[in-house]
């Protein structure tokens, strides 16, 4: 029975493709359905192809820029948590100071907590504060939740770091400011990178904090929400899937240049 | 690039953490923190004291709210909203064992069977992270659609039968069911499940498998006893990454189920931007977050693993 047993061998191989297919599967129907010509408002049953909604991404009102809008806030909120969170991640690695444990808590917890807890008790405090709800609000919200996850990949990098390089370094005569800008960050950088792109897709794609704290400012989420209960527009598929192909472009384009670079070195 | 796939799940217990040598400069370490924990204190911590008050007080939108210690209004909140409670709990259980089932083949299948297809596979699970989750989740609208292929072959397999003896489905849909809304959010928080599964596979030494097999363990035997305890650190902060976000969640059951798959995260929201209850939507998450820590607590203790961050 060679069936049964290359069956039995590969079994883990099936399932695991299996659920390859499932988390793909959506994808799938989003790229399909960006072709779609749907008769009424709502777009879940095909109906025939067209390209028209790929040759106009913009043309629903408000689309085009609640997408800018999110695409800013994702920049600027990357930023700031990157910043943020690098030199927490330095301080925890580095030194030793009091109230670690409180520091790491005060960082594990926001990763612990559901996000509609976040969202509601965010959202009291700038009722409190009688805060305008809007771009700011938005974006503090945004570097807060993604600071924690900064500091953790930014932390696994430096943690595995060789303190020697940095000696060595010193030993030749680099000062402490040298030392940092030609030996420590360019090791850190990946972990930097990582930490940094895992806000950005983080800050782009919230729904629920952004939907608690943003007042009557509309990010593409938020947009994408909306349009769930009004009728949702062709191009709202042409947008996820162009998003989908540029990351996986990106992945790739990135991921051969970092192999091109790792064999010049060997 | 070396980035994503490198990095370790944000929840990895037991990693020993050295201690920091000493440095010069006694300020410096606080200079550091200042900025970040400041902020994380401000818009993180604050906010929960100010939620813990707000779900005490009284009042009305018109005349303003003061806090006269009316803990009633948790009391209230759990007798109207616990049969909410208790679907999140369920809905978010089965998703996160769900994924347990689902993600550990594919966690299992990067670490040790992909070759050099291990980081294309690596790339796909990651890559739908980079499409709006509110899209992809519109998708199994289309999906389990009503007379659609799923719900056709569902129901040649008798699918249908069991789900609805179990009350996940009922009669000939799926779509508006908890069955729907425990797919969506199986879906939704699978690749939390298969990076931490990935990261604890990944640093099993390959020889442990030849060991076992030297000694007569049959493949199954050497799951069970090698592979699988080996990978504990990853089940436990892939089932913890689950049923967290999972148990507050209330997107998909607002757009795959129904009024009758309500979850807490659901009451949450429409206390909240809708009603304008503010006492109640507090006392509400308030509870929802002490019930979770509660439950994360006791399942690290029960686990053995101490170190979180």
């Amino acid at each position: 029975m060679p069936f049964v047993n290359w069956l039995k061998r590969n079994l883990v191989v099936l399932a695991g493709l299996l659920t390859l297919s499932y988390l793909l599967l959506p994808n799938v129907v989003v790229t399909v359905f960006s072709f779609n010509k749907p008769k009424g408002r709502f777009n879940y049953e095909w109906q025939q192809f067209s390209l028209d909604a790929w040759k106009d991404p913009c043309g629903v009102s408000g689309l085009c820029g609640s997408l800018s809008l999110s695409l800013q806030i994702a920049v600027w909120a990357t930023l700031g948590a990157t910043l943020l969170g690098t030199l927490i991640a330095f301080a925890l690695v580095r030194y030793r100071f009091r109230a670690r444990g409180a520091v790491n808590s005060l960082i594990f917890l926001p990763m612990a907590m559901p996000e509609v807890v976040m969202a509601a008790s965010l959202l009291t405090l700038f009722l409190n504060m009688g805060a305008q709800l809007g771009f700011w609000t938005i974006l503090i919200a945004h570097i807060m939740f993604c600071l924690s996850f900064v500091v953790t990949a930014v932390k696994a990098r430096v943690m595995s770091m060789d303190p020697k390089l940095e000696e060595a370094a010193r030993d030749l005569y680099a000062g402490p400011f040298q030392t940092f800008v030609r030996v420590t960050l360019p090791i850190a950088a990946p972990g930097i990178a990582a930490g940094a792109l895992l806000a950005f897709a983080l800050s782009f794609d919230d729904f629920i904090i952004t939907n608690f704290n943003a007042g009557s400012t509309v990010t593409f989420p938020m947009f994408v929400w909306g349009s769930a209960q009004r009728g949702t527009p062709v191009q709202i598929n042409v947008i996820g899937t162009t998003m989908f192909v540029v990351a996986v472009l990106f992945v790739l384009v990135s991921m051969v240049a970092g192999n091109r670079r790792n064999r010049q070195k060997a | 690039m070396p980035t994503l796939t490198e990095a370790p799940p944000p929840l990895a217990p037991g990693a020993p953490e050295s201690k920091p040598p000493k440095r010069r400069g006694r300020f410096t370490p606080y200079w550091l923190l200042l900025p970040g924990i400041l902020w994380l204190v401000v818009f993180f911590a604050l906010p929960m004291i100010y939620q813990a008050s707000t779900s005490v007080q009284t009042g009305s939108l018109e005349q303003g709210y003061k806090v006269t210690w009316h803990f009633a209004t948790y009391w209230d909140a759990l007798s109207a909203y616990w049969p909410q409670f208790v679907r999140s709990v369920l809905y978010a259980g089965t998703a996160t064992i769900l994924c347990l089932l689902l993600g550990y083949p594919l966690a299992y299948l990067i670490a040790f069977r992909a070759g050099r297809w291990k980081n294309l596979i690596m790339i796909l699970v990651i890559a739908p992270f980079f499409t709006s989750f509110l899209i992809r989740t519109l998708a199994w609208k289309t999906i389990l659609a009503d007379g659609g292929p799923v719900v056709g072959a569902f129901n040649t397999l008798h699918v249908l039968d069991v789900t609805n003896w179990l009350g996940m489905t009922a009669g000939d849909r799926v779509l508006a069911t908890p069955l729907a809304v425990v797919c969506g959010l199986t879906y939704n928080f699978l690749p939390f499940m298969i990076l931490p599964l990935y990261t604890s596979l990944e640093r099993i030494d390959g020889r442990l498998h030849e060991a076992a097999g030297d000694l007569y363990a049959r493949p199954w035997t050497t799951f069970r006893k090698v592979t699988f305890p080996l990978s504990m650190p990853g089940v436990v902060s892939g089932t913890l990454l689950t049923f967290i976000p999972a148990a507050g969640d209330y997107v998909n059951a607002d757009l795959l189920g129904s009024t009758d798959t309500r979850m807490v995260g659901n009451v949450i929201q429409t206390q909240f931007l809708r009603v304008l209850d503010y006492p109640t939507a507090a006392a509400l998450s308030f509870i929802l977050m002490a019930a979770i820590l509660l439950m994360v607590t006791l399942y690290i203790r029960r686990s053995g693993t101490e170190d979180l961050v």
